[in-house]
């Protein structure tokens, strides 16, 4: 539904893109991942038909981004980074408008305004201006423009940045409801969980290109899981043999000889026995974490480097 | 026909939303109700006591062609700022990303001015017929010598469409539009006659395209129109000139502002 074949991007000095293959079936939900300048907006801008391209091509649903602009157009809807909202209209208004110019008749426009208004819990905000709706509220909105014409392919770019963990939450929920009626869906974002949450596959990009591809078990597994970090009282000649065991590969050891880490799977009471180990060996400890793999581990192990 | 009528729709519904930004800020609306009231005012009482004769009438049965020009022309840097405004916003995003008629735009925004156009004209009108200004023509000619005005105006929106499109936001399009639309306003015959303009003026504003709408609206309406004394051609056929003037604005700037809306939203 929606493929992408080595599109390239130069922005002055800056490749934004830089050699991108993109693919998502009818129906999946591709996440692609990676740091703010990645080139993420960019890709989407393309697909969108809000830029061209300077080399590769794309399609929606086989028709040409930048030769079938309207049949894309027809096809797609679009929720991006910075609201693309009218802030002086209220957001019934907005939405009728944007419906008549989606080619809606003018009552049908109206219905589906209130069906959305309703399903993004914008009823009571409905006939206020934009201006004074929270940033929560401005990304519902967004997202009800982008679907105010029931487009079967959907793109959110960064649809959770800048929004707090209980909005955050809530917007996955109706980004799960609205790929379970089969809409294609292509999201951006910065966070490893939230592409984990909602994608079918994901791909990690990084200065314009794909570093990696693949379900998000898969790249977990190449991350490694998880990231043990272990504290010792004083420092030990055998914790890093005790610690061997639990670690994929040696050990880091800081220069103080005081902090261990490595990527570690994770697995039921995982810190108890890590600490019983050390204890065993007649190290002392003064603190154990586990952290889930992040982004930066993410990066970490697939470029093999700090960013 | 379809397509046609989709184009229509568009512009329709774009025409409306300006229309509800207005409403929502009738503060903007100031240059074509408040000003147009205050200039009128002030160019008759003020500035025409000074200007004791005016060949063939009042200063006042002069000046109020000559206002509707000049409140038309300095308002029209409205369709710059509008559209630098909307440029600025994330909404022209939004609608370059639906199968609309992409030019409703541009062709929504100079509609909706050319309703505050109209209304700027009748409030001048009104506020001339409150000081004593009088038409002197027949019904048809009155409304020709209006219309003529509002198609001038129409096609100098277009010209501030492409100022606003080349300015980088709405402030710097605000002092771009008064540079070039004062001087358009003042160098002409709209508040005084020509005559005794030095000769390098007084040529420029003979053959500016507002000497010769205001010219002709003159003629229309039935009120002094010491231009016609002027041996320049514009002058001596001024109906002809702001038709030729309004007609060829257009079709110079509409396919610019056309052009440019294309390029710069395509980065």
């Amino acid at each position: 539904m929606i493929e992408a074949h080595d599109l390239r991007k130069r922005y002055g000095a800056t490749q934004a893109l830089d050699g991108l293959d993109l693919e998502a079936p009818a129906g999946t939900v591709l996440g692609v991942l990676g740091p703010n300048g990645a080139g993420k907006t960019t890709a989407v801008r393309i697909l969108t038909t809000l830029t061209t391209p300077d080399g590769g091509s794309a399609r929606i649903a086989g028709h040409d981004v930048v030769r079938e602009q309207t049949a894309v157009q027809r096809l797609i809807g679009v929720a991006a980074q910075d609201a693309t909202v009218d802030e002086v209209l209220t957001g019934r208004q907005n939405l009728v408008m944007l419906g008549r110019l989606g080619d809606l008749s003018r009552k049908a426009a109206r219905a589906r305004a209130a069906d959305l208004l309703e399903q993004f819990d914008l009823t009571e905000a409905g006939d206020r201006q934009v201006k004074g709706y929270s940033g929560g509220m401005r990304r519902r909105l967004d997202l009800a423009a982008g679907l105010i014409n029931r487009p079967p392919v959907l793109f959110l770019d960064e649809p959770t940045t800048g929004l707090d963990p209980t909005s955050r939450v809530r917007m996955w929920d109706v980004i799960r409801g609205l790929v379970s009626d089969g809409t294609t869906l292509l999201l951006t974002t910065q966070y490893l969980d939230e592409a984990d949450e909602l994608a079918d596959r994901i791909v990690v990009i990084d200065h314009g290109h794909a570093i990696a591809d693949g379900t998000a078990t898969q790249l977990k597994a190449k991350v490694g899981g998880a990231r043990l970090e272990v504290t010792l009282t004083s420092p030990h000649p055998d914790a890093a043999h005790a610690l061997a065991p639990f670690i994929t590969g040696a050990p880091s050891v800081s220069q103080d000889e005081l902090h261990l880490r490595g990527p570690v799977q994770v697995q039921p009471g995982l810190a108890t026995t890590v600490v019983r180990a050390l204890d065993d060996a007649g190290i002392t400890v003064d603190d154990v974490q586990v952290h889930p793999p992040s982004l930066d581990d993410v990066f970490f192990s697939l470029t093999g480097g700090d960013r | 026909m379809i397509r046609v009528r989709r184009a229509a729709r568009d512009v329709a519904v774009l025409t409306s939303r300006n229309l509800v930004h207005m409403a929502r800020e009738p503060l903007r609306l100031s240059d074509v109700t408040v000003q147009p009231v205050l200039f009128t005012l002030l160019f008759i009482y003020v500035l025409g006591a000074g200007i004791s004769a005016i060949q063939g009438g009042s200063y006042t049965e002069y000046a109020i062609a000559g206002l509707i020009a000049m409140n038309l022309t300095t308002s029209a840097i409205g369709t710059a700022v509008g559209l630098s405004d909307d440029l600025g916003s994330g909404v022209i995003d939004r609608f370059r990303t639906l199968p609309m008629w992409k030019p409703a735009v541009l062709v929504g925004r100079s509609l909706t001015d050319l309703l505050s156009a109209t209304l700027c004209t009748l409030i001048v009108v009104a506020t001339g017929l409150v000081v004593g200004w009088r038409p002197h023509a027949g019904a048809a000619s009155v409304v020709g010598g209006i219309a003529i005005f509002l198609l001038f105006s129409y096609a100098l929106c277009w010209v501030c469409a492409c100022l606003g499109l080349f300015s980088k936001d709405a402030e710097s399009s605000q002092g771009l539009g008064l540079v070039i639309l004062f001087p358009l306003a003042i160098v002409s015959n709209a508040l005084v006659p020509t005559q005794h303009m030095p000769a390098v003026v007084r040529a420029i504003a003979n053959w500016n395209p507002v000497s010769a709408v205001t010219a002709a609206s003159r003629k229309l309406l039935g009120n002094p129109n010491p231009s016609a004394a002027i041996h320049a051609w514009p002058m001596q056929h001024p109906v002809v000139a702001a038709l030729i003037w309004s007609v060829a604005i257009l079709a110079a700037f509409a396919p610019l502002a056309a052009w440019m809306y294309r390029t710069r939203t395509l980065d």
